[in-house]
């Protein structure tokens, strides 16, 4: 009987323990905000997120959806879904840029698809903060452009202590390079043309080994081969190549090689696909579009602010990234380039979308992340202004359920 | 003879509009008024519904409508609704495809970049899309010294001496005039330039270097003041050492690239020992010194890079460093470092320091005229008031918003961009073949400064 007595006063105590403390890290959130966009329909005034555990419980105006009780009240004037940068090298590459943190490009050799991003992926790297408490809840990130083909990419959460608490998909894309970054990594391919032919030679060695893999005969069938395997994934449109060009005549080769191969594609930087807009289109061709604000040299020469607009208007799927800078600053922030796109011409609605819901279809996660709606992960930021305004801060980020960051910055 | 006034006549209508249009001689033109705008003068309160009245390359009278008297036969433009400002000073650029000190020593004061610059370069282009009029290019880096600075007005120009400004009042520009000052001297220290021999291997030695090359030109200007004007008892003519001696006397300022805190003090501390003048550039942990610097009295030029790192001494730079400057009394100004940031986002950089804590004046004060004090230019630019070249932006709203467009760009009275020019737009926002000469301004070919 006392030992009864014992185990419920104990079991009592041990249940207010936990109330008490475990749900620190995944509370009851209420986040109620001037302005919630949802983006999954109109922007709601006065609206309420509820979160419970790692997932959103509701949505609503605050006049139709109750605060219950013991729950965390945030209030902010603007709340957005987590933003999504759709490519960034962040956690491959450091803020150091010494030889210690730079893993986004080994420069071996140029063709490299079995690297992967999952093994070099740091989350506990400064820039991965940095990023986060500016909004940034999902990052796409990987090698970066440079090699012909230069590996695999990881989606990530920005939380989490290890890569597999971060993750979202171990393989999110294989990404290939045709340009002038190529040609300045490697003696060869030292050419457009080149580089081309290389790839093709890659691509027509996978079929083989696919063909191989196949026969009846096991002691003719060719032993594991990691490069092969993974080009092998791109050719039977297991995982989507991300192609990076910017000139008119890589964007042209690229889709011959989609027409040639029928891999799934995802064209990466594109600073000059406003001249192929029909082309893109034709070939139902997603573009992640470069930095706004991208250098305006090499084969970014000819960029524009204002091609997210003009893609837009085309009707060509579109998301937002960082990219890769190998100098300073070491990262670009999503969020601004965004906000400089809407400032020439793309409109409000259509640059939060690419910057959230669209990057999430994108990137095939949009059942979990890219808008505020019942059931997804509870990924919230709050803004105490048009999140796109320079002067505006970023006042709270939720990942998971979890507040990661309560500071203005 | 026909007396002048009757061959006057004789003209042809067309033709003597065209002659009195083009003129080059300022004077001869009507004056021009800008009415209806929110001015930000900088020096003084904001004006709701202002007038800005300029001539002959100078501003006229700035104030408010009921006080100004508007000139008879004046050129009256209504901008109602938009926002004019001073045009912007930029401290710290590279644009023009220029040069400078090479890789044969770490200490080449003798080297000036304005023989390198392409004044018909596209850069300048893109700045004043950006809205700025002023600027000083750099040259460089990687070097403990790389050479002198041009002091540049973004001119329509052809030769590099439409472009350069002298920072004594009153003089025309020439540049074999010993007397003309037209930029400073840039200097660097903490991990640029520590490199293989010749240059340093450590703080240590590029601090040594730096005051053993002072100590000489202290010792040659002893010289030419002993000589006292004797033209048989001057020294040799020494390069290397006579834009040193203007520093000494206090006619070059030294802008100096530093970023750590120990790297702040140790310029303060040779700039104190040889008693020149420093702008501090760049200046990431300038928050962690900030008292130091004030009690120096030195200004600071610094920057916004949207995340900190890239190299070792730029991992705290962070957009709290203007507030924390401004916080501790220090004169404040921002740069873009062109190809680091971009021109045409110049006003982004003081937008961002008020997202850091700025106050709004000071921000927009970063980039017109704390600039212009920085380059001994503030007595003819950097604000608007009347006496000062007529250099001003008219913006289509908030400075600060990133909504905003730069819509004019006016250089001493004449209108050098306009966003509704297709030509001048394509400058603003790029395109296909709209740069044809950015091959990287201010950056190697792997995107490192150059």
């Amino acid at each position: 009987m006392r030992l009864l007595r014992f185990t419920i006063r104990f079991t009592f105590v041990a249940i207010l323990f936990v109330a008490a403390f475990a749900p620190s890290a995944h509370a009851q959130i209420a986040v109620r905000g001037e302005t919630v966009y949802t983006m999954s329909g109109a922007p709601i005034k006065d609206g309420v997120v509820l979160i419970r555990g790692k997932k959103i419980e509701r949505v609503g105006a605050a006049s139709q959806v109750a605060i219950p009780s013991g729950y965390k009240v945030l209030t902010a004037k603007v709340v957005t879904p987590g933003l999504i940068d759709a490519h960034s090298t962040v956690g491959l590459s450091g803020i150091f840029n010494t030889s210690g943190d730079q893993d986004q490009l080994e420069l071996s050799a140029p063709v490299q698809p079995e690297l992967r991003a999952i093994d070099a992926y740091n989350p506990r790297e400064a820039l991965v903060e940095f990023v986060r408490n500016l909004g940034v809840t999902t990052l796409h990130t990987g090698p970066a452009p440079g090699m012909l083909a230069s590996g695999q990419t990881i989606i990530v959460k920005t939380a989490g202590r290890t890569v597999e608490e971060a993750l979202v998909d171990s393989l999110g894309m294989v990404t290939f390079t045709l340009g002038e970054s190529v040609s300045q990594n490697f003696k060869s391919p030292g050419t457009r043309a080149k580089s081309v032919a290389m790839l093709r030679e890659e691509f027509l060695k996978a079929q083989d080994y696919a063909k191989r893999l196949k026969l009846k005969d096991l002691e003719k069938r060719p032993p594991r081969d990691l490069r092969s395997d993974m080009l092998l994934q791109v050719l039977s449109r297991s995982v989507t190549a991300l192609f990076t060009a910017h000139r008119a005549t890589e964007i042209m080769s690229v889709l011959r090689l989609q027409k040639e191969f029928g891999f799934k594609l995802v064209l990466d930087g594109g600073a000059e696909a406003y001249l192929l807009m029909n082309e893109l289109k034709a070939a139902g061709v997603s573009v992640i579009i470069h930095p706004t604000m991208i250098r305006t040299y090499g084969d970014a020469k000819n960029a524009s602010l204002e091609t997210a607009a003009k893609l837009r208007a085309a009707g060509i799927a579109i998301a937002f990234q960082s990219g890769y800078e190998a100098y300073v600053p070491k990262t670009r922030i999503v969020l601004y380039e965004a906000a400089v796109a809407a400032a020439n011409g793309l409109a409000f609605n259509d640059a939060l979308s690419a910057l959230t819901i669209d990057a999430a279809k994108l990137l095939g996660i949009e059942k979990r992340v890219g808008s505020l709606e019942q059931g997804k992960d509870a990924d919230v930021v709050l803004f105490d202004g048009d999140p796109f305004e320079y002067t505006t801060h970023t006042c709270g980020v939720i990942i998971g359920g979890a507040v990661a960051s309560e500071t203005c910055k | 003879m026909l007396k002048p006034y009757l061959r006057f006549k004789l003209i042809p209508l067309h033709i003597f509009l065209l002659v009195f249009l083009s003129a080059p001689l300022h004077a001869q033109t009507p004056p021009m008024v800008f009415r209806g705008a929110l001015i930000y003068p900088i020096e003084g309160e904001p004006i709701a519904n202002g007038v800005l009245v300029v001539q002959g390359g100078k501003i006229l009278a700035v104030g408010k409508a009921a006080d100004v008297v508007i000139p008879a036969g004046a050129v009256v433009q209504d901008v109602s609704g938009k926002v004019v400002m001073p045009g912007l000073v930029d401290t710290h650029s590279h644009i023009g495809r220029g040069d400078g000190a090479d890789a044969s020593a770490p200490l080449q004061p003798s080297v000036r970049i304005m023989d390198a610059l392409d004044p018909q370069s596209d850069g300048f282009k893109r700045a004043r899309a950006g809205g700025l009029t002023t600027v000083n290019v750099m040259p460089g880096s990687g070097h403990l010294l790389s050479g002198q600075t041009a002091y540049l007005k973004l001119r329509d120009a052809r030769t590099i001496n439409d472009l350069l400004l002298c920072v004594t009042p009153n003089k025309p520009v020439d540049v074999l005039d010993p007397d003309c000052i037209y930029g400073g001297i840039k200097m660097a220290n903490g991990t640029n330039s520590i490199r293989p021999a010749p240059f340093p291997g450590t703080r240590a030695k590029s601090a040594a270097m730096v005051r053993a090359l002072f100590v000489r030109a202290q010792e040659y200007r002893d010289k030419i003041k002993a000589a006292a004007g004797n033209a048989e008892r001057m020294p040799k003519r020494e390069l290397e050492l006579e834009a040193l001696v203007q520093v000494l006397n206090g006619q070059r300022i030294v802008h100096h690239h530093t970023h750590r805190a120990d790297d702040i003090l140790t310029v303060l501390r040779i700039a104190k020992e040889f008693g020149f003048r420093v702008v501090l550039h760049h200046v990431s942990e300038g928050g962690k010194v900030a008292a130091e610097i004030a009690a120096a009295k030195v200004p600071c030029s610094i920057i916004t890079i949207d995340s900190p790192g890239g190299k070792l001494e730029a991992v705290n730079l962070m957009y709290e460093t203007g507030a924390a400057l401004e916080k501790a009394g220090v004169l404040t100004a921002y740069h873009t470092d062109d190809g680091i940031t971009d021109s045409r986002l110049f006003l982004r950089s003081a937008a961002m320091g008020v997202r850091g804590g700025m106050s709004r004046q000071k921000a927009l004060e970063a980039v017109t005229l704390a600039g212009a004090k920085m380059l001994d230019l503030d007595w003819r630019v950097g604000s608007l008031k009347a006496g000062k070249d007529a250099d001003f932006i008219v913006l289509s709203g908030d400075p600060l918003s990133v909504y905003t467009h730069i819509e004019q760009t006016w250089i001493e009275g004449r209108k050098l961009f306009d966003r509704s020019n297709p030509e001048d737009y394509k400058f603003a926002v790029g395109g296909y073949n709209a740069y044809r000469d950015t091959g990287g301004d201010g950056l190697d070919d792997k995107g490192g400064e150059r």
